[in-house]
């Protein structure tokens, strides 16, 4: 069974993967609830365009993302060179670019559960807690966000998986650099490249079935205990 | 206290025009649906925002368009009691009663266990409201409010969504409120029973304006106010007070002004307070006193007033030493007494046939009897 064994590279790879997964899911979670917040309660104008750009990542070709990316926040981009300035980010062939693209990509993903699970609550309960004297925030954190978490962890879980299996626009944005932006993803298509590389390709494609299948285990699990918590009233 | 709403409110085709004043006890906002009752409650409790008027509630304006006041519904101090009971399905029923006490300065809270016991919930604290019935769920959502410390309390149907005999066990609790913590309440319902029973002061709402307001007894019995009531509703509204108690008969005797009435058993001492409210249905009128009937209350008094005949019937409103009585005869029957306003006459009412006040304590009054 040594052909089972990964080898330091194949491990980097997968220690990445779940690296640039975590962040992407993480750092997207807060603009993700933001953003089905609008998209669900808000009236205002414009309300169309954001659902838009939200859902653009979905429908266009992953390359097209990626060189936006590119265009957008490489090293001399208008974005990219703002916050290089400012604030010392860079995300131009660096893994924090792979979670850019990953965060990118999946976020639409990840504000549609969530947006379904906000239109989902009955906002007549909200109208209750405020007439007990809760103000508006309070209502959203006492009343709101527990009723959305299932939502909430079905978008992480779908944003994490999206994030593992990412592989056009990261690798047009930042590349294919091992130890640095080679994902999972892309070190499969490298594998692929070379002659002799099917045994490596296979490994990690076991990776990839194991972790995707944990993640989706995992918020089943989560969810049911939500749901148990919460059982509607 | 007091209650002081002058507003008016558009939506679509509808208008809703509505001024009125109310006080200490239950203030009774009465209509069909469509009558903009809930449109009105919803603006005293701040769920609404009028496009005009005011709305002051013991001299603190909640709202004034015209100078741009608006209190938002947090800020308000109002408890808002719903037809269906909103209790919060992610906390147990302790952590739903406690969630408005903590914005109540710690010095104008309300002590939790009277309200836990005087509501009969203290077995439920640690459920889920998923598993509580109706009524119970309904106990929760008073205490809620109430645990607020509301200055005022406004419920919205809160029987509504409950059969007959929840709406018996919830009643009492209402009237405990108004009687016992003296917590001015205003109730929107179209339950001639539930207004009956309940209001101090009443408005009648028809098509977003108000078609009568005034203390309960005296607008229950005007006769323009039945096609709104419907024929079911009409009646008089009696105040009383107990004068003794037949156990062996199974029944209270009231005093009113109009004299002594027998009504099947109330569980009160004698002195209390009791509110009859006698149907017009249920009133027959005979033009000397009658006898060798059945029926035991026969009250004598002066035709005050005869209603414009709707069908067949038409209905009449007596004076009985100052003590309304409705009755509803055919126009057939008026005709051959040959009624007319001015001439004395004899209402002779069922006991049976007397709302009692609290049907959920009546097999308690049994049980009492038979010690």
């Amino acid at each position: 069974m040594s052909w089972l064994e990964l080898s330091p590279a194949e491990w980097t790879a997968v220690h990445l993967s779940l690296k640039v997964s975590f962040w992407a899911m993480l750092a997207s979670l807060p603009f993700g609830i933001i953003v089905a917040l609008l998209l669900a309660r808000g009236r205002f104008w414009g309300h169309s365009l954001l659902n838009g750009i939200v859902h653009l990542p979905l429908v266009l070709p992953p390359v097209v993302t990626g060189f936006l990316l590119l265009i957008l926040f490489g090293r001399r981009g208008p974005i990219g060179a703002f916050l290089d300035q400012y604030f010392g980010i860079v995300f131009s062939f660096r893994w924090t670019g792979a979670a850019l693209a990953c965060a990118v990509m999946a976020f639409p993903l990840m504000v549609r559960s969530i947006r379904l699970s906000i239109e989902a609550v009955d906002t007549r309960l909200e109208v209750a807690a405020g007439t007990l004297g809760a103000n508006p925030v309070w209502v959203f954190v006492t009343v709101t966000l527990p009723l959305i978490l299932p939502g909430i962890i079905a978008g992480m879980v779908i944003a994490f998986a999206k994030a593992m299996g990412e592989f056009g626009a990261t690798i047009t944005f930042v590349s294919n650099i091992p130890g640095e932006t080679q994902t999972l993803s892309a070190a499969i298509y490298t594998f692929t490249q070379v002659p002799g590389g099917d045994a490596g390709a296979m490994r990690l494609t076991i990776v990839a079935v194991v972790i995707a299948m944990a993640a989706l285990l995992l918020s089943e699990v989560l969810a049911r205990g939500v749901a148990r918590r919460i059982a509607a009233a | 206290m007091s209650i002081d709403i002058d507003v008016t409110h558009r939506f679509g085709a509808f208008r809703l025009a509505a001024r009125f004043t109310g006080g200490a006890g239950v203030t009774a906002l009465f209509g069909r649906s469509g009558s903009g009752k809930t449109s009105l409650i919803n603006i005293i409790g701040g769920l609404l925002r009028p496009d005009r008027g005011r709305v002051v509630i013991d001299g603190v304006t909640l709202v004034d368009t015209d100078r741009g006041i608006f209190v938002p519904k947090h800020r308000r101090r109002l408890g808002y009691v719903f037809q269906e009971a909103r209790l919060f399905p992610h906390m147990s029923v302790r952590r739903n009663l406690l969630y408005g006490r903590g914005f109540v300065p710690a010095g104008e809270r309300v002590a939790v266990e009277p309200i836990v016991a005087m509501l009969g919930i203290g077995h439920l604290l640690e459920r889920r409201p998923a598993g509580l019935s109706g009524g119970e769920k309904q106990r929760v959502a008073i205490g809620r409010a109430l645990l607020a410390s509301p200055r005022l309390l406004l419920m919205d149907e809160p029987l509504a969504a409950l059969d007959e005999s929840r709406k018996g066990e919830i009643l009492p609790y209402i009237e405990r409120l108004r009687d016992e913590m003296r917590l001015p309440i205003v109730y929107v319902s179209h339950s001639v029973a539930e207004v009956a029973r309940l209001a101090t002061t009443l408005v009648v709402l028809n098509a977003g304006e108000v078609a009568a307001a005034g203390p309960a007894a005296e607008v229950m019995q005007r006769l323009d106010l039945s096609p709104l009531t419907g024929p079911e509703g009409t009646g008089a509204v009696i105040d009383g007070t107990v004068a003794a108690q037949d156990e062996r008969y199974g029944l209270t005797l009231v005093a009113t002004p109009a004299g002594e009435l027998r009504i099947p058993s109330v569980a009160k001492p004698v002195g209390a307070p009791v509110r009859l409210h006698i149907r017009a249905r249920d009133v027959m009128l005979a033009d000397r006193r009658p006898e060798g009937l059945s029926a035991l209350n026969i009250i004598a008094g002066v035709i005050a007033e005869i209603g414009s005949p709707v069908g067949a019937a038409v209905e009449i409103r007596l004076d009985c030493q100052g003590v309304p009585l409705v009755a509803r005869l055919t126009r057939l029957s008026l005709d051959r007494l040959g009624l007319a306003p001015g001439r004395t006459v004899f209402a002779v009412v069922k006991a049976v046939s007397f709302l009692p006040e609290e049907p959920g304590k009546r097999e308690g009054s049994a049980a009492d009897a038979a010690d």
